[in-house]
């Protein structure tokens, strides 16, 4: 039982990762019908905001007094982090531990600006062309993107190391009343999925009880009738994809310490997420997050011992599996509404 | 010239083809890309972006998962060479054969959906042969080592029929004798890249060729007046797999050595790229854009420092400097970077690829060659 319980946990984080692309992906879909296969390089873009301001943070300069000697005899000088220089040592040791939290506040000005980019020069001259067109140019732009950010940071994974406040690990079955130390957690997962439902419940909020949340609800059900009625929808829709982006930044943004970024992960985790978008049903919100966490968990499941032991090699196909059938027997996904992509 | 019937052109521009393809180690010389090794990879990859082409060109189905068949040919010629002989016939009809099959089994299945949907079942089929290739099947593929040649492998038809001993070398593979390396492999490569494309040109003008251009322009309409369109596609669909198939055995023709990384889904990225670089539903087009793709990633990832402070050397230091660092960042190891803005480019204003590009080009050119000869005409007019 416990170990049951294990496992759901171990699917939460990968789950709401899945969850939080998914969702941006939809969003982009069910408005503007646009398949953006560039939506994994935008969480990439959003990791490696991350690793800017970790790198920033932790830019330092050289003591002007000598503070000791090297063992050649020479005078040696100790680097100076430009925040202890100006915060003194305490805030600035905690900002630099905070680095993770504090990127969120960087991530959404740029993925703001970077989805707005997106839109106006690229996505938009793509509504009237075919869906294969739409994911061509976006899977170029892809490439580029993931490109340049190997050109800046190199090949290799960048470490983030998490917050010390969350390094440590939860002991969550004494919550369920199993013994102590029979569950226990890393917290840095745990926090990431307290945080990707934090993030779905604001864009929820924010469609359901907002003007232009409902303006933008409205646009995906009849985009043509809502232009009709006097509303600019291509002006809300450019803001609609900067909050795409800004969701799929954040996923990035709180990912990176559970895996180190580099240029590559975006690719790793649009496969999937489109995976997710099938299953869950293309253009429908609530469908996407569903089956975000669904198969993070069915995942995880999979990759028990007991369960390889039956169906070896379930654990690397279980997700595409699910998507063949889903695809197969129910082609609008799980939640997905009666006519949409229907066929 | 004229030509009074269609079949007469065809053998005219297969034989342009062929002259061309034979020619090209020649051809590509001064570029310094005429060596074995490069001018097999694009025979290679030639067959493969003309299968693809075969499917996407003609039906509009989007396939992302055709690395699947090329490792399935891959794994397939290289047991051909392990249990059976080290002729690459034999190796290649197995790979054809298996790759075949596999297609008509995801084509079954994945082709009862259409558009996105149909991207995506075939992407999901691919990495699932990907991984388990990678953990259950290792008894079969050898995993992450790859499958390679063995001494001790039995090679039946080689020791029981013709009586070869390999010794203690690992054989290479060999047509009656001839090494299946440098050139004659190519030259090997090049005949089955012509057959190839004489099959596709005959495709694309049989009527077999002009149910699958219904299929995408209009399915429903073709639905609707009584015609079963699945056979057509699935038969495309496994058409282009045999061909895929084709071209991952002959990989393990020319270089004995398979490995999972063949089915990795950024290799269907690749053909893809490659179709639509060159133009998608046109018969030069994939070969166009599989040469062009091979030959930029060699040209481009050989360039470093001292090769591009060179190219530039006529301009003055500073200048020359700055340039240097501008066009690193679009060679050596970053050369996707290029590869990637190419694409996007042509997707956005040329959706017809190079080929249509080279279209545009000639009628500009004829257009203004005849607007001239008008000009004459009418000054000559004018003066008499």
């Amino acid at each position: 039982m416990d170990s049951l319980l294990l496992q759901v946990l171990n699917g939460l984080d990968k789950g709401g990762a899945y969850a939080l692309i998914a969702l941006g992906l939809t969003i982009i879909f069910g408005t503007l019908g646009v398949v953006n296969f560039a939506h994994g390089a935008l969480f990439m873009l959003g990791a490696f905001c991350t690793v800017v301001l970790n790198t920033l943070l932790k830019s330092s300069f050289q003591s002007a007094e000598p503070t000791g000697v090297d063992f050649l005899g020479r005078p040696s000088f100790d680097d100076i982090l430009y925040v202890n220089h100006w915060f003194g040592e305490n805030v600035g040791n905690f900002i630099v531990d905070w680095a993770v939290p504090l990127s969120i506040l960087m991530a959404i000005p740029v993925m703001l600006i970077v989805g707005y980019t997106m839109e106006r020069g690229l996505i938009r001259h793509f509504y009237k062309r075919p869906h294969a067109d739409q994911i061509l140019v976006t899977f170029g732009l892809a490439i580029v993107l993931q490109e340049i950010i190997k050109g800046y940071f190199g090949a290799n994974p960048i470490p983030i190391p998490a917050p010390d406040a969350y390094a440590g690990v939860l002991d969550i079955g004494t919550y369920f009343g199993f013994e102590p130390g029979a569950v226990s957690y890393p917290a840095r997962r745990f926090v990431y999925f307290a945080f990707s439902v934090v993030v779905i419940s604001a864009v929820f909020a924010f469609l359901q009880f907002t003007t232009f949340g409902m303006v933008v609800r409205a646009g995906m059900a009849d985009r043509e009738t809502v232009g009709l009625l006097g509303i600019n929808i291509d002006k809300r829709f450019t803001t609609v994809f900067g909050i795409a982006a800004v969701v799929a930044g954040l996923a990035g943004v709180m990912y990176t310490p559970i895996l180190s970024p580099d240029y590559h992960m975006g690719m790793d985790f649009l496969v999937l997420s489109f995976v997710v978008v099938v299953v869950g049903g293309m253009g429908s919100l609530p469908g996407a997050v569903l089956a975000g966490f669904l198969l993070g968990i069915l995942q995880s499941f999979a990759s028990m011992n007991e369960v390889k032991a039956i169906l070896p090699g379930i654990d690397q196909i279980i997700i595409y599996l699910i998507a063949v059938i889903v695809i197969l027997v129910r082609p609008r996904g799980l939640m997905g509404r009666h006519g949409v992509m229907d066929t | 010239m004229t030509f009074s019937n269609q079949k007469q052109k065809d053998y005219l521009i297969t034989a342009l083809f062929a002259v061309i393809v034979l020619l090209a180690p020649i051809l590509l010389q001064p570029l310094g890309l005429g060596f074995a090794d490069m001018v097999q990879k694009l025979a290679i990859f030639g067959i493969f972006a003309i299968g693809f082409n075969i499917l996407f060109g003609l039906t509009g189905y989007l396939s992302f998962g055709h690395a699947a068949f090329l490792g399935v040919g891959s794994y397939a010629a290289m047991w051909a060479f392990k249990l059976l002989s080290m002729n690459p016939i034999i190796a290649l009809l197995f790979a054809v054969v298996f790759a075949g099959l596999f297609a008509l089994i995801i084509g079954f299945v994945s082709l009862r959906r259409s558009g996105i949907y149909f991207s995506i079942l075939t992407l999901a089929f691919a990495e699932m042969s990907y991984r388990l290739a990678y953990s259950v099947l290792t008894p079969i593929t050898n995993g992450e080592t790859g499958l390679q040649l063995v001494q001790s492998d039995p090679r039946i038809i080689d020791t029981a029929v013709f009586g070869i001993d390999y010794g203690a070398v690992l054989p290479t593979s060999s047509l009656f004798g001839i090494q299946m390396t440098l050139y004659p492999g190519f030259y090997f490569c090049a005949a089955l890249l012509i057959i190839s494309f004489y099959i596709s040109v005959r495709i694309f003008r049989s009527p077999f060729g002009l149910m699958l251009r219904a299929v995408k322009s209009n399915q429903n309409r073709m639905n609707y007046t009584g015609l079963h369109s699945r056979p057509y596609t699935l038969a495309a669909f496994v058409i282009s797999g045999m061909y895929a198939g084709l071209a991952g055995g002959l990989m393990v023709v020319t270089d004995p050595l398979a490995g999972a990384e063949r089915m990795f889904w950024t290799q269907s990225g690749e053909v893809v790229l490659m179709t639509i670089l060159g133009g998608v539903g046109t018969l030069f087009g994939p070969i166009l854009g599989a040469s062009t793709i091979k030959m930029a990633e060699v040209k481009l990832t050989e360039q470093n420092y001292q090769t591009l402070s060179e190219a530039f050397s006529f301009l003055p230091l500073g200048l020359q400097e700055f340039m240097v660092s501008v066009a690193s960042w679009f060679t050596g190891d970053k050369w996707h970077l290029t590869i990637g803005l190419l694409f996007m480019v042509i997707v956005i204003f040329l959706p017809g690829g190079l080929v249509e590009g080279i279209r545009r080009l000639a009628k500009l050119v004829k257009r203004k060659i005849t607007k001239k000869d008008q000009s004459d005409t009418a000054s000559t007019v004018a003066a008499e």
